[in-house]
């Protein structure tokens, strides 16, 4: 129970867990200010030709800002646990995906088809 | 004879002893591996936050519409704040992995500082949309935003507060083992933070201005 299996240890863990690179993480942080300027300033200013190509563009970056966060500084990759971080986290990206994008999916619709009644309408509450 | 058998069973025993001690130490591969666990069902949580925001965001019910009542300088403001708050907690881990306690502690507290200045911006945001009659029982949109904003604001709370423990730990105990330990964990915490802040500012806020 000495300190020094303690520190092998960690040596151990920040090796194979890349916490090190910090080249790595100096070009996250940059990409990250980058990413996230970007589309403030595509909003704020409105340069682009259409709020639709903004709205896709700032979702664009905000996936591309995401993953550059996961793999800079988290240290997302495919090695460590034996990958079940990895692992791990596309299950969750796969059940965000479905969560998000199915529950706004079949609200719109259902919206969309239910008719109209009178004395009011069954339309997305207003 | 005996003798022998036995002490080959010590050895034995000893070896299996040892192989489990290392096996808890690499714990830290246990503990991180955990604690990612908890984060993705964190982001779960968040996931459907986010859904229920996506289905009611233009559910007004004739009250105010984002591009109102949002003011984006003040969330360019608080995203820089968290942005820069997860680049100084960066800045600590070097320093915490070589065990030097001071530059660890100075990069924790502005970490913390910066976090402060998140959760007071977005308390005074909070309260002005409150005073402008925009508070969340006014329509489903502002139930939604106030429970998805308010959810994230209050896991920075938390992460201010193990922030906080971590100071004094530290000054405690220095930084031992179980001291690295939970300040990975708690560095894990405050990216993911920023990671759900990324959806936050661009669904909420930037999209609801420009729909």
């Amino acid at each position: 129970m000495s300190t020094e299996p303690y520190d092998a240890a960690l040596h151990a863990y920040g090796d194979t867990h890349g916490h090190g690179s910090r080249l790595g993480y100096r070009i996250g942080s940059l990409l990250a200010i980058v990413l996230t300027v970007v589309p403030f300033w595509l909003v704020m200013s409105q340069p682009g030709p259409a709020p639709g190509w903004t709205a896709a563009a700032i979702f664009a970056l905000a996936l591309i800002q995401i993953v550059v966060h996961v793999v800079c500084f988290l240290h997302l990759d495919t090695r460590s646990e034996g990958g079940w971080t990895l692992l791990a986290f596309l299950f969750t990206a796969v059940i965000v995906i479905i969560t998000i994008g199915g529950s706004v999916w079949v609200m719109f619709h259902l919206n969309t088809n239910m008719m109209p009644m009178p004395g009011g309408h069954m339309g997305p509450v207003r | 004879m005996t003798d022998h058998a036995l002490n080959a069973r010590d050895t034995g025993t000893t070896w299996h002893l040892a192989e489990q001690e290392d096996h808890d130490h690499g714990g830290n591969g246990a503990t991180v591996l955990g604690f990612w666990i908890y984060l993705m069902s964190d982001a779960l949580i968040f996931a459907s936050l986010f859904a229920m925001f996506g289905v009611v965001s233009t559910s007004y019910a004739g009250g105010p519409v984002p591009r109102e009542i949002f003011d984006l300088k003040l969330v360019a403001l608080n995203t820089a704040f968290l942005l820069a708050s997860s680049i100084t907690f960066g800045e600590a881990m070097p320093h915490l992995e070589a065990g030097r306690v001071g530059p660890t502690r100075f990069w924790l507290a502005i970490t913390g500082l910066l976090g402060l200045a998140f959760v007071g911006v977005e308390l005074y945001e909070f309260s002005h949309l409150i005073a402008e009659g925009a508070g969340p029982q006014r329509s489903a949109f502002l139930s939604a935003f106030f429970t998805l904003v308010g959810t994230h604001g209050a896991h920075v709370t938390v992460g201010l507060i193990w922030i906080a423990a971590s100071l004094v730990q530290i000054g405690q105990h220095g930084l031992i083992q179980p001291m690295k330990r939970r300040l990975i964990c708690l560095s894990m915490f405050w990216h993911f933070l920023d990671i759900i802040w990324i959806g936050v500012f661009t669904f909420v806020y930037l999209y609801g201005v420009i729909r």
